[in-house]
Parts: structure tokens; sequence; C-alpha cells
């Protein structure tokens, strides 16, 4: 259960970024999370497991206020989220193993880092994960050597090697082909009721967003102005979110199939 | 995750090891083994000596403590000794970039006839592999002290850089404008001047400004074995443990190479 | 340098420059002449010894023909020394520097002063030539291998350090950015997600410097501190030119080979 209240993000003194958002996510449900690019979705993501320091509110985690905490418990509470990036963010250097591996970074002892001695059952763990994501023969093949969708993949197994209680993907399909995005999205969809864990999706694909997830979020200005599901997302709303910005035509582009997914 | 579960899984799930960076376990322990005898040998050879070292100890403070605070009361000599070290850096530069044209060509393949661009390769060679502080010896013991020797020190330095830098460019400019040339019926002479000249310009002028600052430094060294300039200065000083006079030429060494290297680097970006 | 400028089809009239072009390149030509002229008026040169030089130069090499090749296990023994110099150096030198480039890079520096320090610490090692540093060491340690092991690391930690200090800039931020939402600790996300990205300039690096460190330690004799230059300086000081000619043709070959195998081990490396 993740709970935020009134939370403010500004930079300096400039505007601020997110106005006194408030927002409720009860467990195992997949959340879409729409808005204009600038509309705060990355801050807001960024904010709950602090990469970006919140300005003011509150976040709450299964009970645990993560604002106020300091480094060692904000460490501790990091290892419970799972974050998910629209550039991947792996290693490109280290094997596969190693970049899944980085998922425990936090639990294991700095020697087992150091020496790549991983404990046995998070190896086990590992292979388990990446077979069920269909990446387990990649191994030991060097991250770069993989393809846009296979790298998201080792992306989503990273998150899940930290055994978290919430999972939040930022932008996980806008670098992929139509395929591979899909694919990302069922995959986000069925790991969420297998593991029935909160999944938090920022995504610039409205017609994904109807098809994959059962509720919907639309920020505008930094703040919730539609929250409902995909049926309840009509023309109204959508120009509510995205009208008067730049990114008008895309959104009605992209939501061109919405007859099909939701009739 | 118990040890019933943990018996269902097969070993080679459990275990995980990084593909090792050599594949071949021979040769991987092989090299490890040779780099280590290697290490152990060689550190071996070393004279040391915890003696000298600890008496080394009270020769730096007392050193430290002769060179702190700088003593710039003889700035003349100071000054003198840039001035001639920027003296022995211009001529150096301008002999070594007029020098290094004819020898680049030599030793440009596309354009030199092969025993011709052997020579000139062995000249670059030659004037690259020696460090100028030994090229700069000989010529002290040839012309006697002072900046002659310097110019010539750095005179054969600047040709070494410039022509190897010169003659890869030519070995790389466009073919088409030398034939449209040929074609035209220009001689030899019009072609280099027409269609091959204009194409290394530029970079000439861009390999000058670079060797003057990196002559400027070198003229500080060649001098501690007596080719002139500011490094026969600091070499004295040296000599006669005036070593606040030295730390003071010290100091003004970093200073105008910080600054020379500065104005040469905004230069060059300038020129593009 | 640029192309010739073409103004507009009904201006018939053709110049190679422009007027302000022509008048930069006018300025530059004369502080280029004035510089030189300088430079020739006011030098403290002795013009007959200038005239006589061609004539020394080619007595000297005369007088190197043929080279003698008697002492040439003493000649290799100091080659080895030589390379010791060399590679000891470069390698504790790669490893020292690795701090310094930690503390001297923008995004991975604790603060503000250990940012200045690493940049003094830098700057200071970078602008004292090896010859310099290793005077001081000889005066330290007395002359030997020990105060060219150490004079070649001084000047080998800013280099080292400032092209380190660089590829830590460089990075990908995103890995680190990935790492630390995962709750790593600093020094993992240093190991996992900084390290493997420098790796190869770590090499990179390396190699290059153990390449000028070989050239460097080939001089540091002329002052006392170890390597061939010390037979060097000895062959010139009792005018033994036959000797002095194996000495300069086992630099060449010592040199030649090092660059060899440098770019042969960059190609594996890298």
């Amino acid at each position: 259960m993740l709970r935020i209240q009134n939370l403010v993000k500004r930079y300096g003194h400039g505007e601020p970024v997110l106005r006194g958002l408030d927002l409720d996510v009860p467990g195992e449900s997949v959340v879409s999370i729409i808005g204009a690019s600038g509309a705060g979705k990355s801050t807001l993501l960024r904010c709950i497991n602090r990469l970006v320091e919140p300005s003011e509110g509150s976040i709450e985690l299964n009970g645990l206020e993560l604002t106020s905490l300091k480094r060692e418990p904000l460490r501790k509470a990091r290892r419970r989220i799972g974050m998910i990036f629209q550039g991947f963010n792996l290693v490109d250097r280290l094997t596969v193993m190693e970049n899944v591996q980085c998922g425990r970074l936090g639990y294991i002892p700095y020697w087992r880092a150091a020496l790549r001695k991983y404990p046995a059952e998070d190896i086990e763990r590992a292979y388990h994960l990446m077979e069920r994501v269909g990446i387990a023969h990649y191994a030991n093949q060097r991250a770069d050597a993989l393809s846009g969708g296979e790298r998201q993949r080792v992306g989503v197994v990273r998150a899940l090697m930290q055994q978290p209680e919430i999972l939040l993907a930022d932008e996980p399909t806008a670098s992929l082909d139509p395929v591979s995005s899909r694919q990302i999205m069922e995959l986000l969809q069925t790991l969420s009721q297998e593991l029935s864990l909160p999944v938090l999706i920022n995504i610039h694909n409205v017609a994904e967003a109807r098809e994959y997830t059962q509720r919907i979020v639309g920020m505008r200005f930094g703040k919730l102005i539609f929250d409902g599901e995909p049926a309840d997302l009509d023309q109204q709303a959508m120009d509510a979110v995205y009208s008067g910005t730049s990114e008008t035509t895309q959104a009605a582009s992209d939501s061109a199939p919405m007859p099909m997914v939701t009739p | 995750m118990t040890d019933a579960d943990a018996s269902r899984v097969p070993d080679s799930r459990r275990h995980w090891q990084k593909p090792p960076f050599i594949a071949n376990p021979w040769l991987r322990w092989g090299v490890v083994l040779g780099l280590l005898l290697y290490a152990v040998w060689a550190i071996s050879t070393l004279p040391f000596d915890l003696d000298r070292i600890s008496q080394g100890m009270t020769r730096a403070s007392r050193i430290f403590s002769g060179a702190f605070p700088p003593n710039f009361a003889r700035y003349e000599l100071l000054i003198d000794g840039f001035l001639e070290s920027l003296q022995i850096a211009i001529l150096a530069t301008l002999l070594g970039l007029i020098l290094s044209v004819p020898i680049a060509f030599m030793a440009a393949r596309n354009i030199a006839a092969t025993p011709i661009y052997l020579l000139g390769r062995g000249i670059i060679i030659v004037s690259r592999s020696f460090h100028p502080v030994i090229v700069a010896i000989l010529f002290v013991k040839a012309v006697g002290f002072g900046p002659v020797a310097g110019i010539l020190t750095l005179t054969l330095y600047s040709i070494g850089f410039v022509a190897k830098m010169l003659a890869e460019r030519i070995e790389e400019i466009d073919r088409g404008q030398v034939e449209a040339l040929r074609a035209s019926g220009s001689r030899y002479i019009g072609v280099l001047q027409f269609a091959v000249l204009p194409q290394i310009m530029p970079r000439q002028i861009g390999l000058g400004i670079y060797q003057l600052d990196s002559n400027l430094r070198a003229s500080a060294v060649v001098g501690i074995v007596g080719a002139g300039g500011i490094g026969s200065t600091l070499m004295n000083a040296f000599g006669r443990y005036d070593y606040d006079f030295a730390l003071a030429i010290t100091l003004v060494i970093i200073g105008v190479i910080l600054v020379s290297e500065a104005i040469s680097g905004r230069i060059r970006r300038s020129i593009g | 340098m640029t192309s010739p400028t073409s103004t507009s089809v009904a201006e018939r009239t053709w110049a190679r420059y422009t007027p302000q072009q022509r008048w930069k390149r006018f300025a530059t030509l004369l502080v280029v002449t004035a510089a030189v002229v300088w430079a020739v008026e006011s030098i403290d040169i002795i013009w007959p010894w200038v005239w006589d030089a061609p004539a020394q130069v080619g007595d000297l090499f005369g007088r190197m023909v043929p080279p003698d090749v008697s002492n040439l296990r003493a000649i290799l023994w100091a080659l080895v020394e030589t390379l010791n110099i060399a590679t000891i150096a470069t390698f504790v030198a790669v490893f020292v520097s690795l701090p310094i480039a930690y503390i001297a890079a923008q995004n991975t520096t604790p603060n503000r002063f250990t940012l200045w320090l690493g940049r003094f610490i830098l700057v200071s090692s970078r602008s004292v030539n090896t010859l310099i540093w290793a005077l001081l060491f000889v005066a330290i340690f007395g002359p030997g291998v020990l105060a060219g092991i150490i004079a070649i690391m001084f000047r080998s930690i800013g280099f080292l350090g400032k092209l380190l200090g660089e590829a830590i800039e460089e990075i990908d931020r995103r890995p680190v950015e990935a790492l630390e939402a995962t709750g790593a600790s600093r020094a993992k996300v240093v190991l996992y997600a900084i390290v493997p990205q420098v790796i190869p300039t770590f090499f990179a690096v390396g190699i290059l410097r153990w390449d000028i460190n070989l050239r460097e330690s080939t001089v540091l004799g002329l002052v006392g501190a170890g390597g061939i230059g010390v037979i060097l300086q000895g062959a010139i000081d009792t005018l033994n030119w036959p000797t002095v000619a194996t000495i300069l043709l086992a630099i060449v070959v010592l040199v030649v080979l090092g660059e060899a195998l440098a770019a042969w081990l960059r190609r594996k490396v890298i």
C-alpha cells in the first residue's frame, strides 16, 4: 500500500513541479500515470524512492514514512522499491548476471559484491527470474550485446531481485519497438498478479495504458486531474490531460486504436 | 530457502562465476604467474635501504626548510633565463616547422618513392626515440654550453613530432584535387603547391602553436644538462644549494607553463 | 584558412580572402616576424660557433663509428633497469592516481574542499617535469634507482589522474542512478556502476603512460637517478664515443620495442 499526501516538489525558487499531489495505490494493482512531458510524472516516481528529494508532503509505503528517512534507513527502504527505467540503465560492460545481481547489492556484504561471490540462493533466484522472462541463456553475455527488449527484461529482473514491495516503472517502453514494448507491458501486468505487487507505470502511450492497466491516473502541471478505469478516460478527460500542450496530436494518434480496446 | 528446496535444484544453478578475462586456463595462470614472478624479481633488484630512506627524510626536511620561503631576490637572473628559454623555443619552433615539411613529404607513402620514404620514416623514428635531454647532452658536447645546443635539440624534437603528424595528414589528403591538377597538365611542383600545400597548411599552423608550447616546456628541461635557458639557471641554483631560489624558479616555471598551455589551447580552439 | 567567401553571383571580382581576413593574416605575420627578429637579435649566441656547428656535430658522429659493443652486458643490464623503473613506477602511479582522480572528478568528489585538493595535487604533479622531480629526489635519497622511480611516479600521477578524472566525469550517469535506487551503498555503486565504465580508460592511459615513462627513464640517469642514463653520462664524460653510440642504439631499440608492445597491448586489452 502506497499513500502519497500533499506532495510538493520545487527546484530552487522556481515554479513547483509537483503541487500538492495525493495518490493511493493499494496492493497488487497496476496503475498507469499519463500526462504530457513536463507534467511531473518522472519527478513523482523519483520522489517515491527519493532519487529526487520531495519539498513537502508525505509518502508512506506499507506504513513506513519515506520522506523523513536518513542515509542508512533510506538505503534499507530503497531495497524494497524496485525501479525500471526508460533507458534500461544497465551497466553495459558487466554481464547480464552481474547486472541482475545489482538488485541484491543492498543486501550482500561488500566482499561478496567485489569478488562476485553471490549467495547460492540469489543465483538460483536470478536464474529462476531470468528463465521466467526468457533471458537465462544470456547470463554470461555482456549487457550491451542484448537487444532493447532483452535489456529491459534484464532491468525488470534486476528490480525483482530486490524482492520489492512496489515496482516503479519510468517510461519502460518508450525506447522499445512496438512488439517488445507490448511484451514488456504484458510482463509487468502478469508479474504484478503473480507476485501480488503494486506497479506504478509512467507511460506515454495511452493505448498501452488502456490495454494493460486497470487504473489510469492523469497528471497535468504537477497535479492529478484524472483517476479512473480505462473506460472512464473519454475524449473530454483526454483533453483535460493533454489539450493545449504540444503533445495533443501525438496523444490523439496514440489513442487511435482505443475503440478496439475499450468498446 | 529450505534445504529440501535446495536439493531439488541442480548444482549448476546455484553457482555462478564471472567468465574469466582469458578463457584458456593454462594461458591465464601462465600470464598471472609470469607477471607475479616479474614483480617479485623487479622489486628484489631495488636497492631498498631503510637507513638511506630515513636519512633521506632528514635531508628532505633540510631541503624544504631551506626552500621556504622562495627567494625572488635575483629576479633579473630569472627573467634573463626565461627570455632565453622563450628565444630558444621560438627559433626552434620556426626551424622545426620549416624543416619538417620536406621530411614529411619524404615520409608520406603516397608521394615519396620507397627508399626516400624509408629514409624519411627513419629520421622521424630516430628523432622521436631520443628524449630531448639525451639529444641536448650530445649537442652540448658538440657545440658547447649555451642556447645553440638548446635550439638544435628542440629543432630536432619539433621535427620528430611535426613531421610525423604532417606525414600522416599528407597521406590522407584528397586524391581528387591532386588528380584534377594532374589532369589539367600541372607539373609536380605545381601539384604540390596548389593541391597538397593548401590541404596541409591549417594543420601545420595548429601544430606550430602546439609545438611552441611544448618547446617552451622542453627548453626548461634541456637547460638542466647545459643547453641554455631557465633550466640552466635552475640547475645552477640547485648546484649551489640555493634551494630558496630553486623553488622560486620552479614556481615561475609552473606558472609560465600553465599560462602557455591555456593560451595555446585557446588559440588552437579558435582556429579550429 | 576558410574557403573563399562567395557573396553574390553579380559580384565578379574574386579575392581569396576578405579584407578582414587579409588584415588578420597580415597582423599574425607581423607578430611572428617581430618575435623571430627579437629572438635572433637579442639571443646570447656566439655566431662563429653556430657556423662551426655542422662540422662539430659531424665530427662527433665520426668519432662514434664504429660502435663499441665490448660493454654490451653492462648496457643490457642498464636497459633492464630502465625498463624496471618505468614499469614499477607506472604500476604504482596508476593505483595511487585512482583515489586522486576520484576526488578530482566533479561528479564523485565528496565536497568542494576535496575537489580543490585533488585538482591541486594533479596540477602540481603535472607541471613539474620528471627531471626536476628527479633532481629533488636525488638530493633527498641520494643517487640511484629509488629516486628515479619516485620521480617518475610523481610526474605520472598528475597525468594519469587528470585523464582518469576526465573519464569519471564523462561516465553514463544512468546506471549510477539505477544502482542508487536499489539501496546499494556508495562504495558498491562505485564498484558496480563507475569502475566498469572507467576500466577501458584505466588500461589505455596506463599503457600510454608506461610508453612515455620508458622514454623518460632513459634520461633519469643524467641527473643520477638510475637507468641507462647513468652509463650514458659516464661514457660521455670519459669521451668514450664508440660506447655512447652503442648505448644510443640500445635506447632506440628499447623505445621502439616498447612502443610496439604498448600498441599490441592496447589492441589486446581494449
